[in-house]
């Protein structure tokens, strides 16, 4: 701050201060501390008129405190442009501080679970890691994957076996530091819309459901022997390194009706797991994936 | 010395002395902002809004977003723990009007740009319980009906320009045809993406 604004500033600030003392001062004095009187100050308005009775003695030091407590304040607080304070707060100081202090408390508890290998996490005597896992789970990824983990539509249930992008601690660790994003393209123009029909019943049948039109099926099935196996493999069981989910289980990101499976063929899907390692430090990544690689294994 | 008397019978001169005692306050916190390089200097790399994000903008003031959800972290660990780097004041040099806002009633959201999918933010727009089942939020499902015309997108990034802001003439020029026919829903969720990504000085590590 220029000398001129930090000069403005404490002037107007000490002489706003010193104006009210004065003001408070002179008032006092010119009225002395009398009892309450029965005279008045002369107005009279539709009969009512003003007793003219000085400031009470607890309303007059209460204002005092006022002014003593602000100029004690502005002497070991900055206030008065420049002018750091006698006692040095700043508030980037003490969030610095209370980050320092929690660094201190939080540093070595992190190092002892990072240190571990993930079954050990799912040993009993390691319950607190898990859960300081889940308390940051339910801070960072609750938002989208729930509460308990099981997922909305579009977003994956983590407490079932079924993992589009692998279920190890290492998996998921990727996954949560660098994301991941989902590429499965619109097949609307290469297929038609008959072709996609033709091709949610085939996907259906794969997963095993009942009633589905065999000659549908037949129609399909070269178009996906073609098209799909790429990434969902010859058999559907689909490609963890890409993403490509297992079609033969009954485990739907996005609906497993005949019409929403449809509707995924036909304009595609892109599910985005944002990446967390701006987020997110490695110590916290690290309980994380511990805590959503213990949900699948409770299961098992 | 005045008398009381004179100051009460006399409103002119009450009136001087009303606005010099109110405007004490005023003259020592607020004037002298408007000179310091700490609030009218952009922090480094700060990007200005795209067109799009501009009327995503104008669209999250018409819904009233700012008055449920505040855009300013402040300096304590809780805070940043949760959200990011605090806020800081040449984060907010060409936000006009700023969107600090006084109240959460939801979590704040200066940072919340990748936060979240594109997905996510659509769903969790369409019905906030879709996704988040104890949510209060009330759902926009208008804003996936209605489309932008752009047909005052070139004036307002042209009255921004006269605050200060450095858009540039061909920004301005094509400022309609980046927004013509989209969808509000698009425009509100480049809004909130780029909530904290319009420069990188600050980690968000936490």
């Amino acid at each position: 701050m220029s000398p001129f604004w930090s000069a403005w500033i404490s002037i107007i600030t000490l002489a706003v201060i010193f104006g009210c003392a004065a003001l408070l001062l002179t008032i006092s004095k010119s009225q002395k501390f009398k009892d309450t009187t029965e005279e008045t100050t002369g107005h009279v308005f539709d009969g009512i008129e003003e007793l003219d009775n000085p400031l009470p003695k607890w309303w007059f030091w209460m204002f005092m405190i006022t002014i003593i407590y602000s100029v004690g304040y502005l002497i070991a607080y900055p206030g008065l442009g420049n002018f750091k304070g006698v006692i040095g707060w700043t508030s980037t100081g003490q969030w610095e501080e209370e980050i320092r202090h929690a660094d201190a408390t939080y540093a070595p508890i992190f190092a002892k679970y990072a240190a571990l290998p993930a079954d050990e996490l799912l040993k009993e005597e390691n319950r607190p890691g898990l859960l300081m896992g889940q308390r940051m789970f339910a801070n960072n990824c609750s938002v989208c994957h729930g509460a308990a983990a099981t997922g909305a539509y579009g977003f994956p249930n983590l407490t079932d076996t079924d993992w589009l992008y692998g279920g190890s601690v290492d998996s998921i660790k990727a996954t949560i530091t660098n994301g991941r994003v989902g590429a499965m393209p619109s097949w609307a123009s290469k297929l038609g819309e008959a072709g996609v029909r033709d091709m949610a019943s085939y996907v259906l049948n794969l997963s095993g459901a009942p009633d589905i039109d065999a000659e549908a099926v037949a129609r399909a099935k070269p178009k996906f022997q073609a098209l799909c196996i790429a990434c969902h493999g010859a058999d559907g069981t689909g490609t963890q390194a890409l993403g490509a989910p297992n079609l033969t289980d009954n485990v739907w990101l996005y609906g497993g009706s005949y019409e929403k499976i449809a509707h995924t063929i036909r304009m595609g899907r892109a599910g985005n797991m944002p990446a967390h390692k701006d987020l997110l430090s490695d110590n916290k990544i690290n309980l994380i994936a511990g805590y959503v690689y213990s949900l699948s294994q409770q299961q098992q | 010395m005045l008398k009381h008397e004179s100051i009460e019978k006399h409103v002119g001169l009450m009136a001087l002395l009303i606005i010099l005692v109110i405007s004490g306050g005023g003259l020592a916190e607020i004037v002298p902002l408007f000179f310091q390089v700490s609030t009218t200097k952009p922090i480094e790399g700060l990007k200005p809004y795209t067109a799009l994000e501009m009327e995503g903008r104008d669209i999250y003031i018409r819904e009233g977003c700012h008055v449920c959800h505040s855009q300013m972290i402040r300096p304590f660990r809780a805070e940043t723990e949760r959200y990011g780097h605090f806020s800081t004041a040449n984060e907010f040099v060409w936000e006009h009007p700023f969107l600090w806002g006084s109240k959460r009633t939801g979590p704040d959201l200066a940072r919340v740009g990748g936060r979240y999918s594109d997905d996510w933010h659509r769903a969790h727009l369409y019905n906030p319980r879709d996704v988040v089942p104890e949510s209060k939020m009330p759902s926009y499902p208008w804003l996936f009906k209605n489309k932008l015309t752009g047909s005052d997108t070139a004036a307002k990034l042209e009255l921004f320009s006269k605050f200060g802001v450095p858009y540039t003439a061909e920004q301005i020029d094509s400022a309609q045809d980046e927004v013509s026919g989209k969808y509000e829903i698009e425009a509100v969720i480049a809004y909130l993406q780029s909530l904290g990504k319009k420069h990188s000085e600050y980690s968000n590590k936490r």
